[in-house]
């Protein structure tokens, strides 16, 4: 059944604890126990950690942390495949955390689907028959499982391969399977658990396009989980960083990479491709001289560069979807916003780098 | 120092009332229930019946015609069906084919059986650590215990015949397809179980849809064992009165016909190969989908 699209994940207060009585430790480690420490006197793993987050309706929110910091358990709690120790996940008004396990099995059925790290493709069954797996569970009528699953098949590149088995398949083939039986299920909030990080990095460049493109069109509420930061920034809206199972920086990826909230996040951003990553917006200078190109504030560093020396000119001016000019950049300045810079810390909120 | 060189047991008297007592409890309760209970029994006496007449009755140009086709669906092999209906030929041939028609139509009825009891108790056991820790034992004690001992209260119940031959060979054939029907559902990997759960499967959903086909490679196998151990039970159960290949085989062992001996021997193991292999041919077929692997 098509719902209709537009569902925010609203994440409150949420806190995982393993071990045996979670319960009794939640307190403590509000009043401030470390991960660490809970762990060397209590016996008891922090899973996750007062995680707050807020996803617009219909925009892609990245977590991104290393494995161990609790990005996996996380948004196994978004259709509550684990269950919190206590906190709140609010999906389109309802408590995830609260329903019962009837209104749990319609949820998944209908509100959720989820794209998994090793594919979870089901062995004996072929492409349309796994594509269909979700339809299946919900009880449609077969013509219309097939012609549905038959339509994500071709979109997601894999028409005339419905008849394989998953084993005849590349890992990237079987991840388009994995995504073409979750879009199937036509639900509004996608569940991308690590879904590429299987894959090699040509084809997972390749399957970060087939998303971003049918983003454009289907505008899900999509969560993805990932521990490559230049995989965050190209899909992130919104980037959460986890570690230790806490929440240590959200923000757009112009927030992250030139605002690290630490040196944690500095290290991780020390290594990115800036270029691609900086807009014009975030680094430019005031409106100078108008002659030479324009440049959409939005563009990136590196598109900017590009188009400069193209021209010849010495200055471009940087102008708004409305064509006024907001700001100006040269080559110089763009050079040194690209470069690698000591991390500025959030609380220094220059937007003009030092050297320009 | 006696109770040092020889065993302190319980004193000789109090040993053989004790043997008494539950000689004579039994005997009691067999003469008290032994007519309910074969009462109960009555419906799987005449399917005995019924099936054992529908294999003798049928004209063997049919019967063999039957077997080739059941060969020829499980395996798609010309080498298998060919082999099933030469050995078969040549049973009939040596003068054995009631007989081993007769045994055929036995393990068929134990092997249905078996499948019909041991694979629910095996989805138990695999849905419950709890259900499992008690199955267990039961089963080692099934499969270790020798067969000639259940068959003594399991004949003072019931008397000679086909269905305690029946419950006898059962008894001693379930074992494998409750164990491999268990391990089959618990070997598959959680990553499966997990995405049936996200897309909100119910449980009988999953079971049905996930666990089961998974398993069925593993349950196949079970079934094929169990088939193995029905047909190594069969000259025991003559024994007790179960007529078809055991019983010149008995007959045999008693009187030392060496001839009549192998030749009954040769026939149990030439349906047994064809079973064997008919079974394996088409639990490699479901797993097709494991052969052609990218690259």
């Amino acid at each position: 059944m098509a719902e209709p699209s537009g569902l925010g994940i609203e994440i409150r207060h949420l806190f995982k604890i393993f071990g045996p009585s979670p319960a009794a430790h939640v307190q403590k480690v509000r009043d401030g126990l470390s991960k660490a420490e809970l762990m060397a006197r209590h016996q008891h793993v922090l899973g996750l950690n007062d995680i707050n987050i807020s996803v617009p309706a219909g925009s892609i929110q990245v977590i991104m942390g290393l494995s161990g910091s609790g990005k996996s358990t996380l948004i196994r709690h978004v259709n509550r495949l684990i269950e919190p120790t206590v906190g709140e996940v609010l999906i389109g008004g309802a408590d995830v955390v609260k329903m019962s396990k009837a209104e749990l099995l319609q949820f998944r059925r209908h509100q959720t689907a989820m794209v998994f790290q090793k594919f979870a493709l089901l062995p004996n069954r072929t492409v349309l028959e796994n594509t269909v797996f979700g339809l299946e569970i919900k009880g449609m009528p077969r013509n219309v499982q097939v012609e549905r699953a038959m339509r994500w098949i071709e979109r997601v590149g894999l028409g005339g391969f419905e008849g394989r088995y998953p084993n005849q398949l590349s890992g990237g083939m079987q991840q388009r399977v994995g995504l073409a039986r979750a879009l199937a299920n036509d639900a509004p909030i996608l569940l991308m658990d690590e879904a590429y990080s299987a894959l090699d990095p040509l084809i997972r460049m390749d399957m970060q396009t087939v998303l971003l493109d049918l983003q454009k069109e289907i505008r899900k509420t999509i969560l993805f989980i990932t521990h490559d930061l230049d995989e965050a920034l190209r899909l992130g809206d919104q980037i959460a960083i986890l570690r230790d199972g806490k929440v240590t920086q959200q923000g757009t990826s112009q927030d992250i990479v030139l605002r690290p909230a630490d040196d944690y996040i500095a290290n991780f951003v020390k290594e990115v491709n800036r270029g691609r990553v900086i807009r014009a917006e975030a680094v430019m200078a005031p409106p100078g001289p108008t002659e030479g190109p324009r440049i959409s504030r939005v563009a990136s560093l590196d598109e900017a560069m590009r188009l400069l020396s193209r021209s010849g000119a010495q200055t471009a001016a940087v102008i708004d979807e409305a064509g006024r000019i907001v700001g100006s950049l040269d080559l110089p300045l763009i050079v040194s916003s690209m470069a690698p810079h000591e991390p500025e810390m959030a609380q220094n909120d220059q937007r003009v780098p030092l050297f320009s | 120092m006696n109770w040092f060189s020889s065993f302190p047991q319980m004193n000789d008297s109090s040993l053989t009332a004790l043997k008494k007592a539950i000689d004579e409890g039994f005997r009691q309760f067999t003469r008290q229930y032994g007519d309910t209970i074969e009462g109960f029994f009555t419906p799987l006496q005449a399917f005995l019946i019924w099936a054992e007449r529908l294999m003798i009755n049928t004209p063997w140009p049919i019967v063999l015609a039957v077997v080739g086709a059941i060969a020829w669906l499980a395996s798609r092999r010309v080498s298998v069906t060919a082999a099933a209906i030469a050995t078969l030929l040549l049973i009939g041939y040596f003068g054995m084919w009631e007989d081993t028609m007769r045994t055929i139509s036995m393990i068929l009825v134990c092997t249905v059986l078996s499948i019909a009891i041991g694979i629910p108790i095996g989805i138990l056991m695999a849905r419950s650590a709890a259900v499992q820790g008690c199955i267990n034992p039961v089963l080692d004690v099934m499969q270790t215990m020798p067969s000639f001992v259940y068959l003594i209260p399991v004949v003072m119940l019931l008397g000679i015949g086909r269905v305690p031959g029946v419950i006898a060979v059962v008894i001693y054939a379930l074992p494998p397809i409750i164990r491999l029907t268990n391990l089959g559902i618990r070997l598959v990997d959680r990553d499966m179980l997990e995405a049936a759960d996200a897309f909100g499967s119910s449980s009988w959903q999953k079971l049905r849809k996930v666990q089961l086909p998974l398993a069925l490679p593993t349950i196949m196998a079970g079934i094929n064992q169990t088939i193995m151990m029905a047909l190594a039970m069969v000259v025991i159960a003559s024994m007790i009165g179960v007529q078809g290949l055991g019983q010149p085989v008995l007959k045999a062992i008693a009187n030392q016909y060496f001839t009549l001996g192998i030749f009954n021997g040769l026939a149990i193991v030439g349906i047994a190969i064809i079973f064997d292999r008919v079974s394996q041919a088409f639990g490699l077929r479901l797993q097709k989908h494991r052969e052609a692997v990218h690259g």
